[in-house]
């Protein structure tokens, strides 16, 4: 039945945009990051998205019955470099007077996430709406 | 007798199977949304529903005999061509997507509304009409 197959698609890209949101999460939270437990500033976090198939399991023969769900591959780290900001003052602030602080840039990360929730709002619409259609189709015969 | 009886409704359970088809895979479309390289899919529903009722032309109505268990012909997923190109390769049209699944989801409520229609008047045809 690959009404089924429906919810394991949008349940995988639902958990998929949710850990988006949470990768967001930290890097805004580090946005004024001066360094880490190793000592080096912040890096900037963003996950890469990979089809996966869902479900491959199905025993019908019924158009290949997995479904193309999407998971995260990866969480690649930014490699630009951080914000250097001269302040001799700092604690944290090298030889030459500088701190450098994470290259988190708070704009992108705040599109990133609107762009996450809208797709995470999408995928819950489709659930719903598959649910609907199940239950409906549980009363054939009924009415 | 019953083969006569279930013929009636083999036509509308294959509709329904593939539109369930087509929700799954316009599903799929609209999870891979942000998947870099993601290639959306679709198929094209008629030609789909021809070759699995066997019926030369379309709008026949009942196709007899063709249900075969487990041996249903798939239908030819394509690929869409995007409206606007991306730089990621993915070729997702977000607006295209919901149509598609709005339009089938209406589509798939209307295909089960036949089938409890058909079901309800093997029913009525069943029953014993006696006047009160």
């Amino acid at each position: 039945m690959s009404m089924f197959r429906i919810l394991d698609v949008a349940g995988s890209a639902v958990s998929a945009q949710s850990q988006r949101l949470n990768v967001v999460a930290s890097n805004l939270a580090n946005a004024d990051t001066v360094a880490g437990p190793d000592g080096a500033a912040y890096k900037a976090r963003q996950v890469v998205f990979q089809t996966a198939l869902v479900g491959a399991k199905g025993a019908q023969g019924v158009a290949g019955a997995a479904g193309t769900g999407v998971r995260v591959a990866t969480i690649a780290e930014s490699t630009a470099e951080g914000r250097r900001v001269h302040d001799p003052k700092h604690p944290a602030a090298d030889a030459e007077g500088y701190v450098t602080y994470s290259n988190v840039n708070p704009v992108e990360e705040m599109v990133n996430m609107i762009s996450a929730s809208r797709s995470y709002q999408n995928n819950v619409e489709v659930m719903s709406t598959a649910r609907t259609l199940l239950l409906k189709t549980l009363q054939i015969g009924q009415g | 007798m019953i083969p006569r009886l279930s013929a009636a409704l083999d036509f509308h359970g294959q509709a329904l199977v593939l539109r369930a088809e087509r929700q799954r895979v316009i599903a799929g479309n609209i999870a891979n949304a942000d998947t870099p390289g993601y290639q959306a899919r679709d198929f094209d529903f008629a030609s789909a529903l021809r070759a699995a009722t066997g019926s030369g032309a379309a709008g026949q109505g009942i196709a007899v005999g063709v249900m075969q268990p487990g041996g249903r012909v798939q239908p030819t997923l394509r690929y869409a061509l995007p409206a606007q190109t991306n730089l990621d390769g993915n070729t997702v049209d977000m607006d295209r997507e919901r149509g598609a699944f709005v339009d089938n989801a209406v589509k798939y409520e209307a295909t089960l509304r036949f089938v409890n229609g058909s079901v309800r008047s093997m029913l009525d045809a069943m029953k014993s009409h006696q006047s009160p």
